[in-house]
C-alpha cells in the first residue's frame, strides 16, 4: 500500500518489464494504515499481548507496591517457568489447529517417572531426566500417531490421554503418594540463581547476538536488493531487546539474581521460536496448519509433521513437568494437575496464537504465561481468592479468543476483495 | 504445426468407474506453445480426462504419448517428471502463508539447513517479473488478504517453479472480476509465449475464444469435436457441447459417438 507503483486496473503489457515489477516489491508496507490494519487483522499479536501486560503490570502496582519488587519479580519467573515450557510444546500444536489436552497430565506422569527413578532406583539425575524425556517423546508419538493414522480429533486422543496418564501417574508414585526429591540437580534447575557478574555476561551476549543475528538479515535483504524494514525500526527492536534483558538483570541482580530456570525457559523459547521461523520443518507446520490438503498436495509429508509435533509437545510437557517438580522439590499425586492445563493452554491463545492453526508463535508461550502468571501473583499479594483469580483469569482468556475470531472476521471481510 | 510432435497425445483412452464408463476412446492432443481448451457440459469427462493426464486415475485402456513417446503415467509424480503442473480450481494455497512461502512450499530453498529466505524472495520477485505479474505489491503479503486473481496468479506462478512444460488449469477465472479475469487470461498467454503447453478447463466460452487455440469439446466421456478458434463461432461449440450437431472441423480418428 506505501508502493509508489501505480496501479494498473487493465492487463499489463504482454511484454515482460522485470525492473518495474520488481521496483514495486521494493517498498516494504511500512505506513501508518498498513500497522493498523494489521493491528486489526491479529498480526501484531505480540504487540497486543505487550500492551495487555503493561496494564495489566500497571493496575497491580498502583493496588500493591510490591508487585513489581526485585524479590516478587523473582518468585514470578519462577512461578511461569514450567507453564511456559509446556505453552511451548502447546504453541506447536496449535499452529497444527490441534489441541493437546494431555499436556498436563503428561507432565504429572514423566516427572513421577524422574522422581521415582531419581530418587527410588537410585539412577543418576541425567538418566533419569533422559528418560522422563523419551517417555514423554513416546507419549506424544503415540498420541499423534493415533489420531493421524485413524483420523481421530486430537481432542479426543488426548482427552483419553489426559485420563489415562493421570492413571498411569498414581501407579508410578505408589501407595506413599509423594516422592520427595533429593537435593542435587533435579532441585537445583528451579532452585538455582547465577551470581550478580554471569548474570550480565549472559546478558549482554544474548544481546549482542541478537543485535548480530538482526543486523545480518537486514543487511542481507538490503544487499540483496529486496524490502526490508526501515532501518530505525531495526534499531528500535534491537533497543527494546536490549533494554528488557538489561533491566531484567539488573532487577532481579537486587534480590536473588538471574534464576537458571529462566535461562532455561528462554534457551527452549528462542531455539524453538528459530525452529519455527527457519527451518523446513517449523515451515511445514505453519502450511499443514493452514491448509492441510494444500501441504499434502505440495508434496509435505503431513503424517511425519503432525506425529512429530505432538512428539515434540509432550516432550515439552515433560521437560515443564521435571521443572514443576524442581521447584516443587516433589512430584505428588496432584502434580500435573489443578489448573496447569488450561493455564498452558490459554497462555499462547491469550498472547495472540490463533487456536484455528496456522497463526502464532513461540515466543506466545512466555508472553502468555507471563500474563496468566501476573494476574495470579498480583491477586495472591492482594489477598484474593482462588475464585477471583480463576473467574479474571477466565475473563482475560475470553477476551482474548474474541479478539483471535474478531481478527478472523477482519481477514475475512477483507480478504477476498 | 502439423509437422511437429504434439506434447502430448492421448488416443482411445478409456476409463471405467465399475459399471460407468467415464471416459470411452478419448482422442487428446496438445502442441507446443498451445492453449487448448476443454469444454463439456458438467459429467462429460474433462475432469476425469484431466485425471488421466496428470495420473490421479489412470486410464484403463489406450495410449499416452509425450513427445511423440508412450509413456504409462500411473500416478502424479510420474506426471510431474514428465513435466506437467496441474493448478486445480481450489488452488491449493495456504491462506496462512506469504507469497514467497506458498511458491516455495515443499520445495524450499535452504542453506546448512536452514531456509534461505533471500534467495527465495529474489527468485518469487524475478519469476512474477517474468510473468509480469503486476498486481502483487508486495511479496511478503499474505495470501489469504489477496483478491482471486492475485491468488489464482500465485497459483500459476508456483505451478511454473518446477520448470513443466505442460501446465493444466482448472476453471482458471471461475469466481473472478472482469479485471482479474484480464489479469489471469494475459497470463495464461505469457505461459503459451514460453512454449508451454496449456490446457485450460472452463465453463466459460467467452474467456476460452479469447485466449485458446483450439476448442476440444468432450461429450459424454467421448470427442464431441475439435475446433480452431478462428475458424468457429461460440455457437457452433455450444451446440457441439450440447450434442445438437456435434459437427466442426474434427480430426479425430476414432470419433467417439453420441450415445452408446
Amino acid at each position: 500500500m506505501s508502493t509508489t507503483e501505480e496501479a494498473t486496473p487493465t492487463p499489463p503489457p504482454t511484454e515482460p518489464d522485470p525492473t518495474a515489477a520488481a521496483a514495486t516489491k521494493e517498498s516494504m508496507p511500512t505506513g501508518a494504515k498498513d500497522l493498523l490494519n494489521r493491528v486489526r487483522t491479529g498480526d501484531l499479536g505480540s504487540l497486543r499481548v505487550l500492551i495487555l501486560l503493561a496494564i495489566v503490570w500497571i493496575i497491580f502496582q498502583s493496588q500493591e507496591s510490591r508487585f513489581l519488587s526485585a524479590t516478587n519479580i523473582v518468585n514470578l519467573s519462577l512461578q511461569i517457568t514450567a507453564v511456559a515450557l509446556i505453552s511451548v510444546g502447546v504453541v506447536l500444536v496449535l499452529l497444527l489447529g490441534e489441541i493437546d489436552l494431555s499436556v498436563g497430565a503428561v507432565s504429572g506422569v514423566t516427572s513421577a517417572i524422574v522422581a521415582v527413578l531419581s530418587v527410588k532406583h537410585g539412577w543418576g539425575p541425567v538418566p533419569a531426566i533422559l528418560a522422563g524425556l523419551a517417555v514423554g517423546a513416546a507419549i506424544g508419538t503415540f498420541q499423534g500417531f493415533i489420531s493421524t493414522r485413524f483420523g481421530i480429533p486430537t481432542f479426543v486422543v488426548t482427552l483419553a490421554g489426559l485420563l489415562g496418564w493421570q492413571g498411569l501417574q498414581l501407579k508410578v508414585l505408589g501407595e506413599t503418594g509423594t516422592v520427595n526429591l533429593n537435593p542435587g540437580l533435579l532441585t537445583d534447575l528451579a532452585g538455582k540463581f547465577l551470581s550478580d557478574g554471569a548474570g550480565w555476561i549472559v546478558a549482554i551476549v544474548c544481546v549482542v547476538l541478537f543485535a548480530l543475528a538482526t543486523m545480518r538479515g537486514y543487511q542481507k535483504r538490503v544487499a540483496s536488493g529486496l524490502a526490508a524494514p526501515a532501518f530505525p525500526l531495526v534499531v528500535i527492536r534491537i533497543a527494546a531487546v536490549a533494554i528488557a534483558a538489561l533491566l531484567f538483570v539488573y532487577v532481579v541482580n537486587q534480590d536473588r539474581g538471574v534464576p537458571v530456570a529462566v535461562l532455561i525457559l528462554v534457551g527452549f523459547v528462542a531455539a524453538f521460536d528459530f525452529m519455527t521461523r527457519r527451518t523446513k520443518f517449523g515451515r511445514h507446520i505453519y502450511a499443514v496448519g493452514g491448509n492441510m490438503e494444500a501441504a499434502r498436495r505440495a508434496g509435505i509429508a503431513v503424517f511425519r509433521v503432525r506425529v512429530l509435533v505432538f512428539a515434540l509437545a509432550s516432550t515439552m510437557a515433560a521437560v515443564g513437568g521435571i521443572m514443576a517438580a524442581s521447584r516443587l522439590l516433589a512430584v505428588n499425586q496432584s502434580s500435573g494437575g489443578s489448573d496447569l492445563l488450561l493455564n498452558s493452554i490459554a497462555g499462547p491463545v491469550i498472547a495472540g496464537t490463533s487456536l484455528f492453526g496456522g497463526r502464532g508463535n513461540v515466543w506466545s508461550a512466555l508472553l502468555g504465561a507471563l500474563v496468566i502468571g501476573s494476574i495470579s501473583n498480583g491477586m495472591d499479594l492482594l489477598a484474593y481468592t482462588s475464585a477471583t483469580k480463576f473467574m479474571v483469569t477466565g475473563a482475560v482468556l475470553l477476551g482474548a479468543v474474541v479478539l483471535d475470531s474478531a481478527a478472523r472476521m477482519g481477514r475475512a471481510a477483507s480478504g477476498r476483495v | 504445426m502439423a509437422e511437429t510432435t504434439p506434447l502430448l497425445e492421448l488416443r482411445g483412452i478409456t476409463k471405467r468407474f465399475g459399471a460407468v464408463r467415464a471416459l470411452n476412446g478419448v482422442d487428446f492432443r496438445v502442441m507446443p506453445g498451445e492453449v487448448v481448451g476443454l469444454v463439456g457440459d458438467n459429467g462429460a469427462g474433462k475432469s476425469t480426462l484431466v485425471k488421466v493426464i496428470s495420473g490421479i486415475h489412470p486410464g484403463d485402456e489406450g495410449q499416452y504419448l509425450w513427445e511423440g513417446q508412450k509413456r504409462s503415467v500411473n500416478s502424479p509424480p510420474d506426471a510431474t517428471a514428465l513435466g506437467i503442473a496441474t493448478v486445480y480450481q481450489d488452488l491449493a494455497l495456504c491462506d496462512n502463508l506469504d507469497v514467497v512461502e506458498n511458491l516455495f512450499l515443499g520445495q524450499e530453498a535452504t542453506v546448512g539447513g536452514l531456509l534461505s529466505e533471500v534467495s527465495m524472495e529474489k527468485k518469487a520477485n524475478d519469476l512474477l517479473a517474468e510473468l509480469s505479474v503486476t498486481t502483487i505489491q508486495s511479496v511478503r503479503g499474505e495470501v489469504g488478504a489477496m483478491s482471486g486473481g492475485q491468488r489464482q496468479s500465485v497459483a500459476i506462478a508456483r505451478s511454473l517453479l518446477g520448470d513443466p512444460k505442460m501446465v493444466i488449469l482448472d476453471e482458471p477465472t471461475a469466481a473472478l472480476g472482469v479485471a482479474q479475469t484480464a489479469q489471469v487470461l494475459a497470463l495464461i498467454k505469457r505461459l503459451k509465449q514460453r512454449g508451454l503447453g496449456v490446457i485450460v478447463i472452463s465453463h466459460n466460452l467467452r474467456d476460452v475464444f479469447e485466449v485458446v487455440d483450439r476448442i476440444w469439446v468432450m461429450r459424454l466421456g467421448s470427442n464431441g469435436g475439435e475446433f480452431d478458434v478462428d475458424n468457429t463461432n461460440e455457437q457452433e461449440v455450444v451446440a457441439a457441447i450440447t450434442g445438437l450437431t456435434g459437427n466442426g472441423n474434427r480430426t479425430s480418428k476414432t470419433e467417439g459417438t453420441v450415445t452408446q
